[in-house]
């Protein structure tokens, strides 16, 4: 059951500044909703606390659910929320089979997970690539291999941090339609972070500022 | 069920550093009472039932004591600062060059080989009838017999101090280049050498400034260590002109028990010469800082060139002294015959080592097992400590490393005299787990210090990407972190096992001379004068840690064969 991602009142602040004006937004199942704004505005941060790795130094403030679900609070694994960053950050120690299949939940059985490694790799058109070693593969390869490895978990909302800031132009076209695409299928409430107005035009949805407190 | 086990393993991993930190401080801290007590007087077993100051007017006029105070003093600062301008003048010369990053490597295993290893081999090439003196004649010193000269009396402690820079000098380097990655080093050099410095010139006023802070600690634990130290000054220093450790090891040894209040006087004494020497440090710091901020101020862009390059040099020279030492030590050991003045044996042969390979084997297995338990001990401790650090998101300030270095900076013989009492009165010397728990006291930091930059460098997105896969921070500690260290953990581990080899004063005190291990085998055989066994020794007493090293950095190479990027830098 897809849901919407809720962030009501949602501040961060680092040494008692605020980085922006308080947010309150839902993202329904299958929406993108860019978050645009300068540098340094706490654009990638907010996905941190969203995801429940916010850096000590910094305070959150506000609720943000999950549907019904309050995630505040919850540990990052407990949240079911995926993210994709700039980097790739396939494990370089584990095959790219193994990545695949370090996202799927456990109590599979092994038959079970190796089928749905297969799958995943002919999703990502590597088939027989399972054994490979992440670092032979291309930029494009890795990149969708890290979204079909998020997806592995089965989240109930994705965060995108600038995924598409490293490919270039033609990379960056497939790789954007390629993650829009398996969101959607999914109907999954999708957040993404980007300097880029091309990214946010592909998502075809709103687009929020964010801004520093003083400006509004 | 499962849930509570968690949270248990939880608490427990919180109190991992509070855990690690009285395991290894309280020893210190009881030691040093254990010293304190018998120093007024107080020592029970012994009759010492009341307090006083005899122990201390014995020891004040005992002959020679303020002599070896002075040696002490004079051979560990005198170390200390030519280690310490070695180091940085090799760097302000070479940093950010390939030569630079070679002599990483030369000198990363050099640290591993113990100290005794070094002064003995040392004392085999400049001994009179030594290796040096062999070479050159007789053709150029125009004798066919030894000279009549000891190496000993040294009055001035040189061949003490060589020793010392020998090995103090590639530590310091290896911390000055930590120190070098934690800064803009590279870039702070460029934009000086591009408002017209030389490099020498540029590297001492503003790259300098920037590590200084970072690499004091480690240079005031080189200080202390070079005015206590033991086994080098046991090897090295003639009888006539001891250190003070040398005094305090005497008492301690005396068969009459009433020097024990001496020795435990000498403890306290020689902590006291430890943090003076340190205090000194401190005041040249701000004498070489007033007249180096004018320095760098007045504009000159030359200066330091020479200073930079005489260093160079000399490193190169230091370097080829300590492997040539360690070569002519291993050519003892497989000489049958070897008359002066003959460069090399005229006979070789394996004989030396069938012969003593028996009586080794016991304390190179003894080595072997110390060694091993001690840094696996300290690696749990370590990355339990790191991993809790990491969760909590907190990281230690600077007190916590000043904690962390205590066991460095507090003289060996100061706490160990007075652990060795507690162990006594307790019943434990002489066995395995005080020898290894002995070991830990030191394997500890230095381990911390080669783990703990790579853990906290480890990408957090690799983590933060795991835990949003639904992975437990536990999981994601051993599928993901561990195996992404495998390089720094097990060079960590070749660092501590290294440490715990060349330990000599602690498995003295904690072995009570039931458990001997391969360091202090050789420094006992090298009273003895018969090189060929001493060869023997030392070279096995190399060759564990070298090992230990070459194994480290070749495994993960071969484990991740097939992992192209677990290759490099991690």
């Amino acid at each position: 059951m897809a849901e919407p991602l809720i962030l009501d009142d949602v501040g961060l602040s680092v040494a008692g500044r605020a980085l922006f004006t308080p947010l309150t937004l839902t993202v329904a199942p299958a929406e993108t909703v860019t978050l645009m704004g300068p540098s340094g505005s706490g654009k990638s941060t907010l996905l941190s606390h969203l995801c429940g790795t916010l850096p000590p130094a910094f305070t959150a403030h506000g609720r943000s659910h999950l549907g019904t679900r309050a995630l505040d609070g919850l540990a990052p694994e407990a949240r079911r929320v995926g993210i994709l960053f700039q980097d790739d950050l396939l494990f370089p120690h584990l095959s790219v089979g193994q990545n695949l299949a370090f996202g799927l939940p456990a109590g599979l059985d092994k038959a079970d997970r190796a089928r749905r490694v297969e799958e995943a790799l002919i999703d990502a058109q590597l088939e027989g690539f399972g054994a490979r070693d992440p670092a032979t593969l291309s930029g494009g390869q890795r990149a969708r291999v890290a979204c079909l490895r998020t997806l592995m978990a089965d989240p109930q909302a994705l965060l995108l941090d600038e995924p598409f800031s490293k490919l270039d132009a033609a990379l960056r076209d497939q790789f954007r339609r390629f993650v829009f695409d398996h969101a959607r299928a999914r109907r999954l409430p999708v957040l993404l972070v980007t300097h880029d107005p091309n990214d946010a035009e592909a998502t075809g949805g709103r687009v929020i500022e964010l801004r520093p407190p003083n400006q509004t | 069920m499962a849930a509570e086990r968690t949270s248990k393993r939880t608490r427990l991993l919180k109190a991992a550093p509070a855990l690690t930190l009285l395991l290894f401080l309280g020893p210190v801290g009881a030691g040093l009472l254990g010293a304190v007590l018998p120093a007024f007087g107080y020592l029970p077993a012994l009759g010492g039932d009341s307090l006083s100051l005899e122990p201390w007017r014995q020891m004040a006029d005992y002959p020679g004591l303020w002599g070896a105070v002075g040696m002490s003093l004079w051979s560990g600062l005198a170390a200390a600062a030519i280690s310490v301008a070695l180091t940085i003048g090799f760097c302000a010369a070479c940093q950010g060059t390939r030569l630079f990053a070679a002599m990483g490597r030369v000198f990363a295993p050099l640290l591993a080989v113990p100290h005794a290893a070094f002064a003995i081999g040392l004392a085999f090439l400049l001994a009179p009838s030594g290796w040096l003196l062999r070479t050159l004649s007789p053709w150029a010193t125009g004798s066919t017999l030894p000279p009549d000269i000891a190496l000993s009396p040294d009055p001035y402690g040189l061949n003490l101090i060589l020793a010392l820079v020998i090995k103090e000098t590639p530590f310091l380097f290896l911390m000055t280049m930590g120190a070098l990655a934690q800064v803009p080093a590279d870039r702070t050099l460029a934009i000086a050498r591009t408002l017209g410095y030389s490099r020498a010139s540029a590297w001492f006023k503003t790259v300098l400034p920037l590590i200084y802070r970072q690499i004091r600690l480690p240079i005031f634990a080189v200080v202390a260590f070079s005015v206590s130290v033991v086994d080098v000054a046991i090897l090295l220093t003639g009888s006539t002109t001891p250190t003070l450790s040398l005094l305090i090891i005497r008492w301690a040894n005396d068969p009459d028990l009433g020097f024990q209040f001496l020795a435990a006087a000498g403890s306290c004494l020689q902590l006291g010469v430890a943090l003076a020497a340190i205090g000194l440090w401190i005041l040249g710091e701000r004498v070489i800082a007033r007249v180096g901020l004018r320095w760098t101020a007045g504009g000159g862009r030359s200066g330091g060139r020479f200073f930079a390059r005489s260093a160079t040099a000399a490193v190169f020279g230091l370097a080829s002294v300590g492997i040539v030492s360690l070569v002519g030590m291993a050519i003892w050991s497989f000489a049958a015959r070897w008359r002066w003045p003959d460069a090399l044996p005229s006979r070789w042969s394996l004989d030396n080592w069938t012969r003593h390979a028996g009586g080794a084997w016991e304390p190179a297995l003894t080595t072997l097992i110390v060694g091993l338990a001690a840094a696996a001990i300290a690696l749990v401790l370590v990355l339990a400590c790191l991993e809790a650090e990491d969760r909590s998101g907190r990281r230690p300030g600077v007190r916590a490393l000043w904690l962390l270095y205590t066991p460095l900076i507090v003289p060996q013989v100061a706490f160990l005299f007075g652990a060795q009492v507690l162990l006594l009165s307790v019943g434990l010397t002489g066995t395995w787990g005080a020898l290894i728990w002995a070991h830990l006291l030191f394997v500890l930091p230095y381990l911390f210090l080669s783990l703990a930059e790579p853990f906290r460098k480890l990408d957090p997105r690799y983590q933060r990407t795991a835990l949003c896969l639904g992975v437990s921070p536990a999981r994601v500690f051993w599928r993901i972190k561990l195996p992404m260290l495998t390089r720094a953990v097990l060079i960590a581990l070749a660092v501590g096992f290294a440490v715990s080899v060349g330990e000599y004063l602690p498995t003295i005190f904690a072995g009570g001379g039931r458990l001997t291990t391969l360091t202090t085998e050789a420094v006992a055989q090298a009273g003895g004068g018969d090189r060929r066994l001493i060869g023997v020794y030392a070279v096995l007493q190399a060759t564990l840690p070298l090992a230990g090293f070459i194994l480290a950095s070749q495994l993960p190479g071969w484990i991740f064969r097939n992992r192209r990027g677990m290759r490099e830098g991690l």
